[in-house]
């Protein structure tokens, strides 16, 4: 295996987590609803995803449990949030902090199990070709369900009535109502495949990046999804372009030093964030005159008139 | 955000266990941690400890713990509400706690500090610290041994003192075998993050590095060592479990008898700031069994352990030549002395990268 083939087999690896969490809150976010929960419902997904795996000795149904314990978690946010049209941030941030204690209290008796990797693709033949066939034909089920995540978000946004009127009710709320859809029932769902989508991308963690389960082991992986959205000014496909550059400069970032290039290691361990920044810049100079990419009623409660 | 937030939880979690005071003749001992309890690494060994403590005085104790404590200006909060909530002696169990703990000490001086792996001291502040170095040193042996590249894979975390002076002492054992041995150095600044300590060995791996050695927290390096089939050693744990055929041998930090110690002598009246700085001899550090090594790799891992622990060895013995060739100053007559081992701020002849900040 060359050490290009390496390198990008583990930018890959390093991205799919933090594309599948943001994917599911770039959906959220289009909707109007702000969850910042994503670090709390990737760590349950993580502890749950690990029980599932171990219980069961099955990838596959550690990644339902996973996602059901996102789905579960954002539930509770929907409940509040919607329902009782609680305050978004403070409730997203309350269930960060929910998410990482319920792990660490679930996940204790699985710390210093193993289980086995999530597999890997093999398609006789094309997984062995030289390069690309490593790459492309032989990555665990997450990578690719993670890009055709992608593509089904994509399409459901800009090709379908039902995207169409998640984005209106994102953009408007009041407006949206009063045409007659039902702006809290989107959400709601949006909010459930976001927590679906968080859980999963946290059972990424324990499931095939590194096989164990740890007490905190997204280590803030959360909080890089919420900012690879505004990053992504919530399109799907600069997403994927954002979680993969944010995995890259990580991943090379650490073969430079091994490297022995003389770069200081805090300066280089910042890069991944500092990229991020640029672009961002860049991203929001270009569209200045256009406002703000922001769906506009982001964040904000709506209680219908009754 | 995120260190907000941790600290928010660690101030919730303080508050919490601060509301039941209810035995006023019991000692309350507080203990800071920089990660989770279940990082089945530094933290864990501390927690061990702590639930020693608790076996061994019961009812005349009450001890708290606040985890994942991030370290700088932060923590100074944590450690005071420990302060705050009626604790006569409270460990900070990492390096980065050092200012935060001093401050904090000078504020309450009426209940004793404890402060783990730094260097500052006041009257009821204490500092302890294991010599971990001399671990290092066997696992460089051994490392040495074991490798076919001669290139050897370095996780470390922060470029503070501590690693620095495992990195050369480490180096320092493996020239004894191979004067050309190699090593690579990858900084993941942090001391906990499976996913980018996994990615740095990943990496070390790819370029040709064979031994994995890591300064970080979790076991995630040395089971990506164990995926790709070749060896690793163990940190602040035995951490075989993730790598039963790859684990060479672990330091573990054995922090129980001295905590023991230290809270029978606050109990006693006797508690006094003190500098410890233990090692293999005195069990404050300790090998975990030599495995998936041929027998005189671990005779020689053994002998050489037994020489620390008889005093005839020493890892930094002199003359020790920096990394442009010229021997450092020898202040411990014939070894480097605990200043410059615990202030070490440079590398030794052989470690082919450039000294952190310089």
């Amino acid at each position: 295996m060359g050490l290009f083939e390496a390198i990008v087999i583990s930018v890959i690896a390093a991205s799919t987590p933090l594309l599948l969490a943001a994917a599911g809150e770039l959906v959220v976010e289009r909707s109007g609803v702000l969850n910042l929960g994503a670090e709390g419902m990737m760590i349950m997904g993580a502890a749950c995803g690990f029980a599932g795996a171990w219980l069961t000795g099955s990838t596959f149904i550690g990644a339902l449990f996973g996602i059901a314990a996102g789905v579960a978690m954002s539930a509770i946010f929907a409940v509040l949030t919607l329902g009782l049209a609680v305050n978004q941030v403070a409730t997203g941030l309350a269930l960060t902090i929910l998410g990482i204690g319920l792990s660490g209290l679930i996940g204790a008796g699985f710390v210093g199990e193993r289980i086995n990797p999530a597999p890997h693709l093999y398609v006789p033949g094309l997984s062995d070709l030289p390069a690309l066939g490593r790459i492309v034909f032989n990555q665990d089920g997450f990578v690719y369900f993670s890009i055709l995540l992608i593509a089904g978000i994509w399409w459901f946004l800009y090709r379908t009535r039902a995207g169409l009127i998640l984005r209106a009710i994102g953009d408007n709320h009041a407006s949206a109502h009063a045409l007659g859809y039902p702006v809290l029932k989107v959400r709601f769902y949006a909010v459930l495949f976001g927590g679906a989508c968080a859980g999963l991308g946290g059972a990424y963690l324990p499931l095939a990046y590194t096989p164990f389960f740890i007490p905190g082991m997204t280590a803030g992986r959360g909080w890089i999804a919420l900012a690879l959205v505004v990053f992504a000014s919530w399109r799907p496909l600069r997403l994927v372009a954002g979680a993969y550059l944010f995995g890259a400069v990580s991943i090379l970032q650490l073969h430079a030093q091994g490297a022995g290039i003389g770069i200081p290691s805090q300066l280089m361990s910042s890069l991944p964030y500092l990229a991020t920044v640029i672009v961002l810049v860049l991203i929001s100079r270009t569209r200045a005159s256009a406002g703000s990419a922001a769906p506009a009623s982001l964040g904000m409660a709506f209680v219908p008139d009754r | 955000m995120k260190k907000l937030l941790v600290t928010a939880v660690a101030v919730l979690a303080a508050a919490a266990t601060a509301l039941p005071v209810s035995a006023a003749d019991k000692l309350k001992v507080g203990f800071i941690y920089v990660g989770p309890v279940g990082d089945f690494g530094w933290t864990y060994q501390h927690e061990v400890g702590r639930q020693t403590i608790v076996k061994e005085f019961g009812d005349k104790i009450e001890t708290t713990y606040l985890e994942n404590v991030s370290e700088g200006p932060d923590s100074e909060r944590s450690i005071e509400q420990l302060a705050r909530t009626g604790h006569q002696l409270i460990f900070t169990t990492s390096f980065g706690y050092m200012d935060p703990t001093v401050k904090v000490a000078k504020k309450y001086p009426k209940i004793d500090f404890e402060h783990a792996t730094g260097y500052k001291r006041a009257d009821n502040l204490g500092i302890y610290s294991g010599r971990f170095y001399e671990g290092r040193y066997i696992q460089g042996i051994i490392a040495a041994k074991m490798s076919k590249t001669g290139v050897l894979g370095y996780i470390g975390s922060f470029p503070i003192p501590e690693v620095i002076s495992g990195i050369n002492a480490t180096m320092l054992g493996a020239q004894t075998v191979n004067p050309n041995i190699k090593i690579k150095i990858i900084w993941v600044n942090t001391w906990f993050d499976p996913g980018k300590e996994a990615d740095a060995a990943k990496a070390l791996i790819d370029q040709g590095a064979d031994i994995i050695m890591q300064h970080t927290d979790s076991p995630a390096a040395m089971q990506v060592a164990a995926q790709r089939g070749i060896y690793a050693f163990g940190q602040d744990s035995d951490m075989s479990k993730f790598g039963p055929k790859t684990q060479l041998t672990a330091i573990i930090n054995n922090w129980a008898p001295y905590y023991v110690r230290q809270v029978k002598a606050k109990l006693d009246g006797k508690w006094k700031a003190e500098d410890t700085w233990d090692g293999l001899k005195e069990k404050m550090v300790m090998m975990a069994p030599y495995t998936n090594m041929p027998d005189d790799v671990k005779k020689m891992a053994q002998d050489t352990e037994a020489a620390i622990v008889a005093g005839t060895l020493h890892p930094f013995k002199c003359p020790v030549l920096g990394q442009d060739g010229k021997p450092v100053e020898c202040k411990g007559g014939t070894h480097l002395d605990a200043g410059q081992i615990l202030g070490m701020n440079f590398y030794v002849k052989g470690v082919d990268d450039k000294f952190p900040g310089k």
